[in-house]
């Protein structure tokens, strides 16, 4: 069995997002970098996957040099190998993303034989575009299931269960397959020290594909009203009551 | 909250040092007491909050081990400490002789019980432990963890409860406002407080704030890695955090210690990655905290390899994942100690930064002591921010040093380790002659001093078997026999030293005679062209400083003091200055040479027309004479116990000094001689005794046996401590020591080198009534006695010539005898030479 995942380096958030001066992009001055969430599962999923049909898995990202770290964390989990699509560190649209990806994947094919699974997230947690997969999908000519909460593998088929409001809906399609995930699909493995490193000595193939010109800009970002605030204790047991008398009356409900 | 208008104190941080030191205070009388911080409570996002909490209880040095058990206490007395032990494993050979030598520095300290275990013996302990790897390690059962939060938040509501303290979380300090170099108001997003006295405690944001006054607190943030991995299997049901010791694998830098169902691994083995106070973000953009910067893995992979070999059933195991990794940031100073106390750019300004948790609580006790009673019971003279010459403060050199010293957290640094970065700030005039002399250079306050200089090792031959050769490489390191040959030379002929590391400041003007009797024990009121020599006693009677005092004119006073202690005393004595009195530093305007051996006068007389004959110029006093055509400031007075000067020329003429005086000094067999025998062997022979080694506040100049017969009538400070201590049967007595024996188990002469143990025969620790054990306060070579030295405070029933003791050096003891009980000296003991 083979099966891809492919990932996005993207700064990791918690307190106030700061803006770029012309407020195009996130200052990540303080920040540090993971993959997208959803993109974990794809890869535990992937990983299981492997464990227990054998076979052979492979990340891919397109991202700077430094989504090589991103690439070894896959690595750690028990990936097997990495395409590296290397860019100078500005963002590319979707549909550029997808065509380096369509071209790395197939040439990976040619080589190697048919991926039977590519796993995407749902959508990067930084840009959100939710095309990538499915255009990666529409190239290969293979079928695309989005938004995955569970993925079963049945004989050459894979069910999928998507989320919808108020319950699942269901897919089996046969593979090969494109299908996007997200977080709660499983729960994602910590790396273990061995795994870690094992993964510096893994193979990263690199390429640098050349940014077409974009036919998608990016005009600017905003932060939203009331982002990064952040919960706080007011104390524990009985002594805590006043303070929280305090924050209900000057919310106004006392 | 609304802040009060009015505090008696500010106290700037939340984290563990200033609340300790919020509640101290308060403990000690003071109300109307604020502490702020901007972050939120109980974690504001310093580095309290991510430390790992756990506490080592012996460092070589005394003040950083006496604040750390004081710590521990305080931790205990709140419930918060769990004692897991602690082991120090050893890979190297060379790591056993330090374990070794750690064990002597804790029974120095008195940190019983400790052990040296075999692998199988650590192996029992930590069963997860691979103990191939190890050659043994080093057992404190009374290392263990705190919940230093915990602690933090119980002090500061004590002192609420006690409606001393007002707390204000999510402040924001935005200015603090001086007047007349006083501090007087902090500006904050809530609004503003008129303050008497403002503490900065921020850890790694310190600079910053200090900087809002107009003064300077020099450490750096710095990256500490740790991951943390679980669940592990063994520690499943793990019934409370801690279950086993703590290891540190001290050769690789690291420490692994359970921490509930998981294990922690932190490293100090890195790249040294430092950052400016500027660089971290505000609380409210920080993913973590604003001291949790992201995990840097390159920085961490040898140390994931490291961690493999020694707890291989538990870091080798797949399912144990890394479930959290950061690269916590915490502060670094230049030399590896606190910044305690009260600035020397701003009065009422104090500080309390570059803690660490394991010595937190006993911090903030002894700088409330020290704001309330202006001392505290703990001697902080090695952590005092008036320490640092200027160029100490300045960015470059703490980032150089905080580098360099990042990686010795773990090292094994010998006592006289030199530092290799950022040399050659300070140098003679005459430089230039001690590098053709191929002098080696030690390092004093930034000044390039020559220890020995190699050019005279023709001299090892003349004096053959009169100079001690030493064998054992420990004792071989940052020394040379050229040391004992150069007294020798001195003691036969003459030696010719750079004094320039001196630091020299003149009081002067109307007030100048009461601000320097004041500041000093002795009397200060004699004839002009009087060297005074003079204990400069601390609030409880024991030793702030001793220094020498000319008397240049009825209104001029010259203080002449080391150094290390320099910065200190000068802050010490423009606070005793009464009105009408000035202190110039006059440091940088003087350079001094040092001239002494019984040819000295000789090699004087030969380059001046003035007459500097016993009867013309006697001991103890100091006039300009003509050297050439240079005025100089001859002070007969000599730490090294011979006939000579000091002579003090302006910095520009010191070349010309320097030369005139070599050639003078050629005819009579005159050597160059380094500060090796200034500060060690010619002063051991004399049993003059030196600050920070001797002298400590901790001990009072009865106990020190420099009383002088009568006391001054004039009032000084702490006058009624030391005529109390006058009344008092002393508790202890300092004494003069020779070593006996020095064949170690194997057959090698062995030579301490100080802070070691001094034992009874039958190998019991001495504590007098006051509880201060018995340690070796200096060590070293006394060529002219034949003798190798070592000076230690003994109770008085220990302290008698003749008894027989012991010394405990690298796990080994070695008879030594008391030589001397007081002040007498080894060499000379009438003093005919330094009166001749």
């Amino acid at each position: 069995m083979r099966i891809a995942a492919c990932i996005k380096r993207v700064p990791i958030t918690g307190g106030r997002i700061l803006l770029t001066e012309d407020a195009r992009a996130i200052n990540t001055q303080h920040l540090g970098f993971t993959m997208s969430p959803h993109e974990e599962c794809g890869v535990e999923e992937a990983v299981r996957l492997i464990e227990a049909n054998k076979g052979d898995s492979v990340v891919l990202t397109l991202g700077p040099p430094e989504a090589v770290d991103q690439l070894r964390d896959a690595m750690a989990l028990g990936i097997d190998r990495a395409i590296h699509l290397q860019t100078d560190g500005q963002e590319w649209d979707g549909e550029s993303t997808a065509s380096a990806l369509l071209e790395a994947i197939r040439a990976d094919e040619a080589a190697n034989g048919p991926f039977d699974i590519i796993f995407f997230g749902n959508e990067s947690a930084d840009s959100g575009g939710f095309q990538v997969g499915i255009r990666v999908a529409y190239g290969l000519g293979r079928p695309c299931v989005t938004g995955l909460k569970k993925v079963t593998l049945e004989g050459s088929s894979v069910r999928c269960e998507q989320e919808v409001d108020g319950g699942r809906d269901v897919y089996v399609v046969p593979l090969p397959a494109v299908l996007t995930v997200k977080e709660g699909l499983n729960l994602p493995r910590y790396p273990s020290v061995p795994g870690k490193m094992r993964a510096r000595s893994k193979p990263v193939a690199v390429s640098d594909p050349s940014r077409p010109a974009p036919r998608l800009e990016l005009v600017t970002l905003a932060v939203p009203a009331g982002q990064g605030r952040r919960a706080e204790s007011l104390g524990s047991g009985v002594t805590a009551a006043p303070a929280v008398v305090e924050v209900l009356r000057k919310a106004g409900v006392l | 909250m609304t802040l009060p208008a009015h505090a008696r104190c500010v106290v700037i941080g939340c984290g563990i040092v200033g609340n300790s030191l919020a509640y101290h205070l308060t403990r000690l009388g003071w109300r109307d007491v604020v502490l702020l911080d901007k972050g939120p409570l109980p974690n504001p996002g310093g580095s309290t909050g991510h430390a790992s909490n756990f506490i080592y209880l012996v460092d070589h040095s005394k003040e950083m081990t006496a604040l750390t058990m004081d710590s521990v206490n305080q931790y205990k007395e709140l419930g918060v400490f769990i004692q897991s032990g602690g082991i120090e494993v050893a890979r190297t050979k060379e790591r056993m002789q330090e374990l070794s030598r750690r064990m002597a520095s804790a029974v120095s300290w008195g940190i019983e019980p400790t052990a040296l275990l075999s692998p199988a013996e650590v192996k029992k302990l930590v069963p997860y432990i691979d103990e191939t790897v190890i050659l043994g390690g080093f057992y404190t059962p009374g290392v263990g963890v705190v919940d230093s939060l915990r602690a933090g938040t119980l002090m500061r509501e004590q002192a609420q409860a006690a409606g001393a303290l007002q707390v204000a979380p999510k402040t924001e300090v935005l200015g603090i406002e001086v007047e007349s170099g006083r501090v007087r108001r902090v500006r904050t997003t809530e609004g503003e407080i008129e303050a008497e006295t403002v503490v900065i405690t921020c850890g790694v944001w310190s600079p910053r704030v200090a900087h809002m006054a107009g003064a300077r607190i020099p450490l750096t943030p710095a990256v500490h890695q740790m991951i943390d991995i679980g669940p592990v299997p063994r520690f499943r049901g793990a019934k409370s955090d801690i279950e086993h010791p703590i290891v540190r694998d001290m050769d690789t830098n690291m420490y692994e210690r359970q921490a509930g169902g998981d294990l922690e691994i932190g490293s100090y083995a890195h790249r040294p990655i430092l950052y400016d106070p500027e660089d971290l973000p505000p609380v409210e953009q920080a993913a973590l905290s604003p001291t949790e910067f992201p995990f840097t893995q390159g920085d961490f992979e040898e140390q994931m390899q490291h961690a493999l070999e020694l707890m291989p059933e538990i870091v080798g195991d797949e399912s144990v994942g890394v479930k959290y990794a950061i690269n916590g940031i915490l502060s670094l100073t230049p030399d590896g100690m606190p910044v305690l106390g009260e600035s020397p750019d701003v009065k009422g300004l104090w500080a309390a930064a570059a803690v660490w948790v394991k010595e937190g609580p006993g911090t903030g006790k002894s700088v409330a002591e020290w704001m309330i009673h202006g001392e505290s019971e703990i001697d902080l003279h090695s952590s005092d921010i008036a320490r640092f010459h200027e160029h100490q403060k300045t960015r470059t050199h703490v980032r150089a040093r905080a580098a360099e010293g990042f990686n010795k957290t773990y090292g094994i640094v010998h006592p006289s380790e030199q530092w290799a970065s950022n040399r050659n700030i300070r140098l003679a005039p005459f430089h230039v002659r001690e590098r053709e002399l191929g002098a080696v250079f030690f390092e004093a306050a930034g000044w390039e001093r020559p220890q020995w200089y190699e050019s005279n090792a023709p001299l090892l031959e003349e004096f053959g078997d009169r100079i001690n050769r030493r064998t054992a490489e420990w004792e071989s390191r940052w020394w040379s026999p050229i040391i004992n040959a150069e007294h020798l030379a001195m003691r036969d002929r003459a030696g010719l030293f750079d004094l320039s590391a001196f630091t020299i400041f003149d009081i002067i003007g109307a007030g100048a005679l009461a601000s320097v009797q004041c500041a000093a024990l002795r009397q200060t009121d004699v004839p002009a062209g009087r060297v005074v020599y003079t204990p400069v006693l601390s609030q409880s009677g024991g030793f702030k400083s001793d220094l020498t005092i000319m008397r240049l004119g009825d209104e001029h006073f010259r203080v002449v003091t080391g150094g290390a202690a320099g910065m200190s005393d000068k802050k010490w004595f423009r606070d005793q200055l009464v009105r009408g009195a000035k202190l110039v530093d006059m440091t940088s305007s003087m350079t001094t040479i040092g001239l002494w051996g019984p040819r000295a006068r000789d090699i004087l007389a030969s380059t001046t027309s003035d007459d500097v004959s016993n009867e013309a110029f006697k001991f103890g006093t100091c006039r300009t004479i003509e050297i050439g055509t240079l005025r100089v400031l001859a002070s007969r007075i000599s730490y090294v116990g011979d006939l000579g000067w000091e002579i003090y020329v302006p910095i520009e003429q010191g070349l010309k000094l320097w030369d005139t005086l070599w050639e003078a000094g050629r005819p009579h067999g005159l050597a160059a001689c380094g500060i090796g025998v200034y500060g060690t062997t010619g002063r051991l022979e004399k049993c003059y005794r030196a600050h920070g080694n001797e002298l400590e506040t901790e001990y009072n100049v009865i106990e020190a046996g420099m009383a002088a017969p009568r006391v001054k009538e004039e009032d000084f400070v702490v006058k009624a401590a030391h005529l109390r201590h006058r009344e008092e049967e002393p508790a202890a007595i300092l004494c003069t020591l020779t070593v006996d024996d020095h064949r170690s188990r194997d057959g090698e002469k062995r030579f301490m080198l100080g802070r070691e143990p001094i034992l009874t025969r039958d190998g019991q620790r001495i504590v007098d009534r006051r509880g201060r054990g018995s340690y070796v306060t200096s060590a070293g070579a006394g060529p002219s006695v034949g003798k190798h030295i070592l000076m230690a405070y003994l109770t008085p029933e220990e302290a008698v010539p003749g008894n027989q003791l012991l010394v405990e050096y690298m796990g080994e003891r070695y008879p030594v005898s008391v030589a001397v009980a007081g002040a007498t000296p080894l060499f000379d003991p009438e003093n005919t030479r330094i009166r001749a």
